[in-house]
């Protein structure tokens, strides 16, 4: 068998370019995304806009206080609650992979993963606005934690899958009782990447517009209230965008841009907090 | 006067319908280093696992018999005093990756929720290093992490640990296995200073650290205990056939 070097040089090197160069074209939608929304959105972005509400059609100005304080009430809310749950589950999955409990309830956790967030928002208008006779924070609340849920538990049941047997018969070994070992050794150890799946879950759900139309519906006050109608960033950026006015357009672009910078900053925090607390096995 | 500290009468250990420990009786005296040696597969590290509940942790493991601690069949304590009251040094360097140095060492008690004042944690951290013969090496970097230490260092680590919680019998599943010559010859001088307090019992399938640590050997083939005597004699004069086959290398 005759080796073509030069010739198994080439197909090497090629192939090394098509991978380069799909790995660098992926970068441009983000960027080119970036730096669109930032041109339109930075402009609108001043004190006075931070902190009004709407102004009424035909005013100028205004701002997206509402939506702000709507978009972290209901996120916070879900977020209470999803974690614990989720922690809970995640735990429960890593620690019994192969009980039957644990088959089903990672099924349902995949599937739930994949039902759309608009899905999501209708049963929950079947369950908590219909009940209740109103639309308000606190069933988009619960539309959300239901999409935070699968992030927190299968990033809980990864991280902590990775970590040594070792780690907790160490525990064990010094007659620690089973939930002293996972409170005090398990989940420590994991917690970087516990935090980062918790992290990627409040930017994931901080953008739903969907699960949020049935249940906050929305609200151009301000508004504190867990039992009342309440906006939303993503929200607010759909009506906005969808109106036929101009300045309502400028409005839809500050909030966009908002939205974007919070998820950005999120991220890149999550990535420093996770390697600085990451525990070395 | 030599008293007994621990017992097995009976003794047996499954993985599901497979039986991995049969029908032992052995019985260990107090400060005595015992070595428990054999082939891969002979159930020695099950034994071991036996004698401080750890094997019961595993997905269908069980067991029959008794084994007696001062007396009393640790089967009929509750598992988690039992642990306590032995100590147990793993296979692979174990420390706890979150805690440094020194709560490493106290990790017995923090991680139970005992409550220590300070300075009899510093004594305890002392004593406890200077027994296991880290002390002088770590003494000044006792708030670093237990992981930035050699694999040597881990393991006197983790034996300090153990040894933290003042247990009277200390068990050693091939503590050896993982380290380099340099870090074994350290563990191993080791065990000769702790065995004026402590009883061990040490797994090991090397043969030579099992005649140059031990008083007296235990030999396990196929989930039997075929032969406990003396380490001498053992590996001078054997009784058995098959001991005499494994120490001659006819089958490892």
């Amino acid at each position: 068998m005759e080796l073509n070097i030069g010739l198994r040089n080439t197909k090497s090197a090629i192939f090394k370019g098509i991978i380069v160069f799909f790995a660098f074209l992926i970068t441009v939608p983000l960027i080119v995304v970036l730096g669109y929304i930032i041109k339109q959105g930075i402009f609108q972005v001043n004190w006075h806009f931070l902190t009004s509400v709407p102004a009424p059609v035909g005013e100028t100005g205004g701002g997206i206080i509402n939506a702000l304080v709507g978009s972290f009430i209901m996120v916070m809310v879900a977020a209470v609650v999803a974690i614990p749950v989720g922690m809970a589950a995640g735990i429960y999955l890593s620690e019994n992979p192969r009980s039957k409990l644990a088959y089903y309830s990672g099924l349902c956790v995949d599937i739930l993963q994949g039902v759309p967030s608009i899905v999501v928002g209708i049963v929950v208008y079947f369950w908590i606005v219909k009940p209740l006779g109103t639309f308000s924070a606190l069933s988009g609340s619960a539309a959300l934690a239901i999409m935070m849920l699968p992030i927190v538990i299968r990033s809980t049941e990864q991280t902590l899958k990775m970590l040594p047997d070792s780690l907790k018969e160490a525990a064990l070994s010094l007659g620690v009782p089973y939930h002293r070992v996972i409170l005090k050794v398990i989940v420590p150890c994991g917690f970087a990447g516990i935090l980062s799946g918790i992290m990627l879950s409040i930017a994931r759900v901080i953008g739903e517009t969907a699960p949020l139309l049935f249940t906050a519906f929305g609200n151009p006050y301000l508004s504190y209230s867990l039992t009342k109608p309440m906006e939303s960033l993503p929200h607010l950026i759909f009506t906005y965008a969808t109106s036929p006015y101009d300045d309502w357009h400028n409005l839809a672009w500050g909030a966009s841009f908002i939205l974007l910078m919070f998820v950005l900053v999120l991220n890149i925090f999550t990535k420093v907090l996770t390697r600085k607390w990451k525990v070395q096995l | 006067m030599e008293s007994t500290i621990v017992k097995a009468e009976n003794y047996n250990s499954y993985f599901g319908d497979n039986h991995v420990v049969k029908d032992v009786n052995i019985s260990i005296n107090k400060n005595e280093v015992i070595a428990v040696m054999g082939p891969s597969g002979c159930g020695k590290t099950t034994f071991l696992r036996g004698i401080n509940r750890m094997h019961e942790l595993i997905p269908n493991a069980t067991s029959k018999g008794k084994i007696l601690l001062d007396g009393e069949n640790v089967y009929d304590m509750n598992a988690i005093y039992v642990r306590s009251k032995i100590g147990m040094v793993f296979q692979r360097p174990n420390p706890f990756p979150n805690l440094s140095i020194y709560e490493n060492v106290v990790a017995g008690y923090l991680l139970n929720g005992i409550k220590i004042s300070k300075a009899d944690k510093d004594v305890i951290v002392e004593k406890s290093l200077t027994s296991a013969a880290l002390w002088k090496e770590v003494k000044d970097s006792l708030h670093k992490k237990g992981t930035f230490l050699s694999g040597g260092q881990q393991q006197r680590l983790c034996i300090a640990r153990a040894i933290a919680m003042q247990p009277e019998l200390i068990l050693f599943d091939e503590p050896t296995s993982a380290l380099d010559p340099i870090s074994t010859s350290s563990v191993e001088a080791l065990f000769h200073e702790l065995k004026a307090n402590y009883t061990l019992i040490i797994v090991t399938h090397n043969m030579q650290q099992a005649a140059r640590v031990s008083d007296r050997t235990a030999f396990f083939y196929m989930g039997e205990l075929v032969e406990f005597d003396d380490t001498k004699q053992m590996f001078t004069n054997p009784a058995d056939q098959r001991t005499q086959n494994y120490i001659t290398g006819r089958f490892s």
